[in-house]
């Protein structure tokens, strides 16, 4: 019963649950009427060159449900661990089990407990039976293959040693190298080299005091030109651009309608803004527009006050999902009840789009009317940082009252100069169509990675486009086992359980790279079909060719 | 009988009440008609009534989505506002720096060692740069934890002499998610009102309950913390869940002064709260071997519960780290949101922090040649007629105020800076410390902050304080 509940609980936030939705009619009826709306026509007046419809491509996600046992046998794992973790506490307490757990110092036991005991019993008893897949450390590029420092734990991972052995060339499918920009080959890092040598690695200022470099600059503009838009701001650290950016921008009297699955820092900048915050179901264009038009109509809760301004706040590729913001629709929505829109193409940005220009590029959608693009230079570019761009006015008010520009320490120049380079390189102005071609593999990789792991009858979630891949495993003996057996055949994953995602909804994620050879894209498919059917995590009920099932279910919802 | 002489009569009434109804005029009938509906309409329809007036039509919702307009999304500001025209610097930020196209000597980076143009520490990263290229392209949960870091966090625990170290992405982020990874709501901190943006925001982040005493005022704190202890005897319960923590920095960001460590950790174990300490200023900087405030006073380090510093000053890398006890520190691996949700730090940045710990440990000698040129222009500065030096005399990012106000805070702003200005154009780089006023708890005076590194010449450390001494002359009087 329990099972039920939650299943029906999830799927709610993603309804449709399978969509296929084409140009102009779109899965949601309001959504589409909204666009009908002379939105695609002011459009081509502004642009000055027709564009039919918003987006031609078929937009298909999918979050297929596991058949029923599989809830309930998960929940019954947790329950038996659960279970464990109590005696084992038990004994603990008796002392006829050795705590390996850090313990507070004596002259301090008398004060308030610095934690709170769940969440140190979920430490304690769940994460460290698995605690080993999880911070693998590296040491080599984490390019396509990387190579793994070897640890093994003589204490069930309460420590780990490190036996001095490296696991070689291990296929990397966890890190975020969508575009291959994390290498070191021949010359391609010439010039990052040079400018650390001339500039150093630090910055030891802010932008606003003496941290406002030429270096700096020149990225600022290049980001702006390769996303099409007035201006650009760069800042330090991708987390940080969220949660010290959102209250520069929001305040109290504002309301911010935010994405279900929201990123932390999107949720912490929120917080820090002091503006209401109201929650939409994932990707839900009808829950979107009721709270848009209640937000509208009835004004700031208990004053009744008109609210000062509205922020609907959606992520590019949603990076525990794959999924994609239905972004056309939103754009609609946000110039119908006149709010703004902050879109965070942290994952997006590089990886899908034409020619790599995120999510916008990918919905052919004007980036003028996105109010705030902000993206990160961690996953696409191989660097660090993030930045913000829009008009012109956005910037320059970012640059005088960004938490980030005022007391944060400024992007390296390191940093700076890799980040140049890759956006050069993905715009063609280094002269070559290495860039483009990297796009072109990266989008091939994806699908054709999405397209076999389907045939074989796994579950995965997300958008066909995006690079972002999760496979779903359910229960949490699985997950362990899993990336043990993957790292045994030289294969690096990422798995992830409770709490990054719904208890019952634990998962494996791939992270396509352009950098991946189909040769090695085939070795980790095979090894996952044998795998697949050695821990029976195949769970997937849909006919193996899909296309056709799709097709249906379209029909039936262009229907009502 | 009585029973059938009350029946008759009832028939009686009935029978004439019939022929009443029959006798009256119509319009009396329709009068009444209407009289019993609209009773009967008042009766069903009261409690509907009230909802509908609250309820809008469609159409009227219609019109007040027209209706709205917000406000715009940002403000629009002056073309001259000082954001808007930065210095800007033309190649490496170190102590030769060329400011808006003129060549200045740098005292206003955070640079205290000189390590920013390093050659060792450049070629440490560049070695770096070459084995693991730039980005890590991933948080640290997710092959996002290299063997540097690792090394780094080790490292920094030996350095530190405590049991664990762990490293942030951004010097910013280190504190200001430690906090909250630790206070929850419903805790208690009490935190110097001067203390420094990043704490402020992590005390935020945190959602507690935040008591400020005044900055270094230390019978202000007990004040405070005697007043919670009545608040506890009345509610036992509540007191023994309530987590308390104190936070103070090392050598305030915001003042320069240094927090008088050893009487707040007597205070520390009389009224059992945890201290935070934010050396962000302090490490590299203070004590023998520049283990930063705790060194400066002989403090046991374990007495402190959590120090953290970012690694983009001393360093002059970026980033930040905590340290401390295993029992305290393994927990922010969890639950630090800067730690586990956001990409971990570049591996050569990384490498180059950890070639700048070496190079402090090879050269303790650094730190006491830094302090006395901080105290030689500490001396300098002094008695200049108009400006006031704010800050202790080993602090290297000290304070220059005006030592009378001009009244509004935009003319002392303007008066500062141009004082900053004619040193700039002397050949001296310096600028005022910056502020978002209105988000700052207690917003520090305006101020120019002379930074002093270890680079720094005698000659260039006189010929700066004879400088803004001429500049105060000429534009104070």
């Amino acid at each position: 019963m329990a099972s039920g509940a939650v299943s029906n609980g999830h799927a709610g936030p993603r309804e449709p649950r399978s969509a296929t939705a084409t140009g102009t009619g779109t899965g949601s009826g309001r959504g589409a009427g909204v666009l009908q709306n002379g939105c695609t026509r002011s459009r081509q007046q502004q642009n000055g060159k027709p564009k039919t419809g918003h987006y031609k491509k078929t937009f298909s996600e999918s979050f297929e449900q596991p058949p029923m046992y599989v809830p309930v046998l998960t929940y019954m794992g947790y329950g038996i661990v659960t279970l464990f973790g109590y005696l084992r506490d038990l004994l603990r307490s008796c002392g006829l089990e050795k705590c390996h757990a850090a313990q507070e110092r004596k002259e301090q036991k008398d004060f308030v407990p610095l934690y709170q005991d769940f969440e140190h019993f979920y430490k304690r008893n769940l994460y460290m039976r698995v605690r080993d897949n999880w911070n693998r450390p590296i040491c080599s590029v984490p390019g396509p293959t990387f190579d793994l420092v070897e640890r093994v734990s003589d204490d069930y991972n309460w420590t780990f040693r490190y036996t001095g052995r490296i696991i070689k060339d291990v296929i990397n499918m966890g890190s975020y190298n969508y575009l291959g920009f994390a290498e070191n080959k021949g010359e391609s890092l010439s010039s990052v080299a040079e400018v650390t040598m001339t500039y150093g690695a630090g910055v030891c200022s802010t932008r606003q005091e003496m941290g406002n470099l030429d270096k700096h600059i020149q990225l600022e503009r290049l980001v702006a030109q390769f996303l099409g838009v007035e201006a650009a701001m760069t800042f330090g650290m991708g987390f940080a651009t969220n949660s010290m950016n959102i209250p520069a921008l929001v305040g109290k009297g504002c309301l911010i309608l935010s994405d279900e699955l929201n990123h932390t820092s999107l949720i912490l900048g929120a917080r820090l803004s002091g503006a209401i915050i109201r929650v939409f179901k994932h990707n839900n264009l009808q829950s979107l527009e009721k709270l848009l038009r209640d937000a509208v109509v009835n004004g700031q809760p208990r004053t009744h006050r008109p609210w000062k301004k509205i922020l609907i706040v959606v992520e590019g590729i949603y990076s525990m999902e794959g999924s994609m913001v239905r972004l056309a629709e939103i754009v609609a929505l946000k110039k119908k009840y006149k709010a703004y829109l902050y879109l965070d193409e942290a994952h997006s940005i590089g990886a899908v789009g034409a020619t790599g220009r995120g999510v916008v590029e990918y919905f052919e959608v004007d980036p003028t009317d996105i109010d705030v693009l902000m993206g990160t230079f961690t996953k696409s570019f191989g660097a660090t940082g993030g930045y913000i761009a829009g008009k012109k006015e956005l910037v320059d008010y970012l640059r005088a009252y960004s938490h980030s520009a005022v007391y944060a320490t400024s992007m390296p120049p390191p940093i700076v100069e890799q980040i140049i380079r890759s956006l050069k390189c993905i715009m063609g102005l280094d002269g070559t169509t290495i860039g483009i071609e990297r796009v072109h593999q990266l989008r091939e990789n994806a699908r054709y990675f999405r397209r076999r792991l389907r045939e074989m009858g796994f579950i995965t979630y997300g958008n066909d486009d995006s690079p972002v891949v999760p496979l779903l495993l359910y229960m949490p003996g699985k997950v362990g086992a899993f990336a043990r057996r993957m790292l045994k055949k030289n294969i690096g994953v990422v798995v992830v359980g409770f709490p990054a995602t719904p208890i019952v909804e634990s998962r494996a994620r791939f992270c396509l790279s352009a950098a991946h050879t189909r040769q090695m894209l085939d070795t980790v498919l095979n090894v996952l079909d044998e795998m697949g059917d050695y821990l029976q995590f195949k769970y997937s009920r849909r006919s193996p060719s899909v296309r056709p099932e799709l097709y249906n279910e379209s029909d039936f919802e262009l229907e009502d | 009988t009585l029973g059938n002489k009350m029946a008759t009569g009832q028939q009686w009434v009935l029978v004439e009440m019939v022929q009443a109804f029959y006798e009256a005029p119509a319009y009396h009938l329709i009068l009444e008609g209407i009289l019993i509906l609209w009773i009967v309409r008042l009766l069903f329809s009261k409690t509907y009534k009230l909802q509908e007036r609250s309820d809008l039509t469609e159409k009227e919702k219609e019109e007040l989505i027209e209706e709205w307009q917000p406000e715009p999304l940002v403000p629009p500001i002056s073309k001259d506002h000082p954001a808007l025209n930065n210095n800007i610097v033309s190649g490496p930020p170190t102590h030769n720096i060329v400011v808006n196209g003129r060549k200045c000597i740098n005292f206003a980076s955070f640079n205290f060692l000189g390590l920013l143009d390093n050659e060792r520490v450049k070629n440490v990263a560049l070695a770096s740069l070459k084995k693991y290229g730039v980005g890590t392209c991933g948080p640290r949960g997710f092959y996002g934890t290299f063997d540097v870091h690792l090394e780094l966090e080790d490292r920094i625990a030996k350095f530190m002499r405590t049991e664990e170290a762990i490293i942030y992405s951004y010097g910013f982020a280190t504190i200001a998610s430690a906090i909250p990874a630790y206070s929850k709501r419903g805790d208690l901190v009490f935190v110097d009102e001067a203390a420094c943006f990043a704490i402020q925001k992590g005390l935020q982040a945190s959602r507690s309950n935040i008591k400020y005493f005044k900055h270094n005022d230390v019978e202000d704190l007990e004040r405070l913390l005697k007043e919670q202890q009545l608040e506890d005897q009345k509610n036992p319960r509540k007191a023994r869940v309530t987590r308390r923590f104190l936070v103070v920095e090392g050598l305030y960001m915001n003042t320069g002064y240094i927090c008088p460590l050893p009487e707040l950790v007597k205070l520390k174990y009389k009224y059992k709260v945890r201290i935070f300490l934010e050396e962000s200023l302090s490490f590299g900087v203070l004590g023998e071997h520049g283990r930063g405030v705790t060194e400066h006073f002989g403090v046991n380090i374990n007495d402190i519960d959590l120090i953290s510093a970012n690694m983009e000053n001393a360093l002059a890398s970026i980033g930040g780290f905590c340290c401390g006890r295993s029992f305290v520190i393994d927990h922010q691996r969890l639950s630090g949101q800067g730690y586990c949700f956001s990409a971990s730090l570049p591996p050569m940045l990384a490498s180059a922090a950890i070639e700048a710990l070496n190079i402090m440990e090879d050269n303790p000698d650094i730190f006491r040649v830094l302090r006395q040129k901080c105290q030689r222009i500490h001396c300098a500065l002094q008695g200049i007629s108009g400006l006031k030096v704010v800050g202790d005399s080993f602090c290297p990012a000290i304070h220059l105020v005006l030592a009378r106000s001009r009244g509004l805070r935009e003319n002392d702003v303007k008066l500062l800076q141009e004082i900053v200005d004619y040193c700039m154009k002397q050949g001296i780089a310096l600028t005022q410390a910056h502020y978002l006023d209105k988000e700052e708890k207690a917003l520090p005076l305006p101020s120019v902050r002379v930074v002093t590194t270890i680079k720094l010449t005698e000659e260039e450390l006189d010929k700066a304080a004879a400088l803004i001494k001429k500049a105060a002359e000429c534009i104070l009087h």
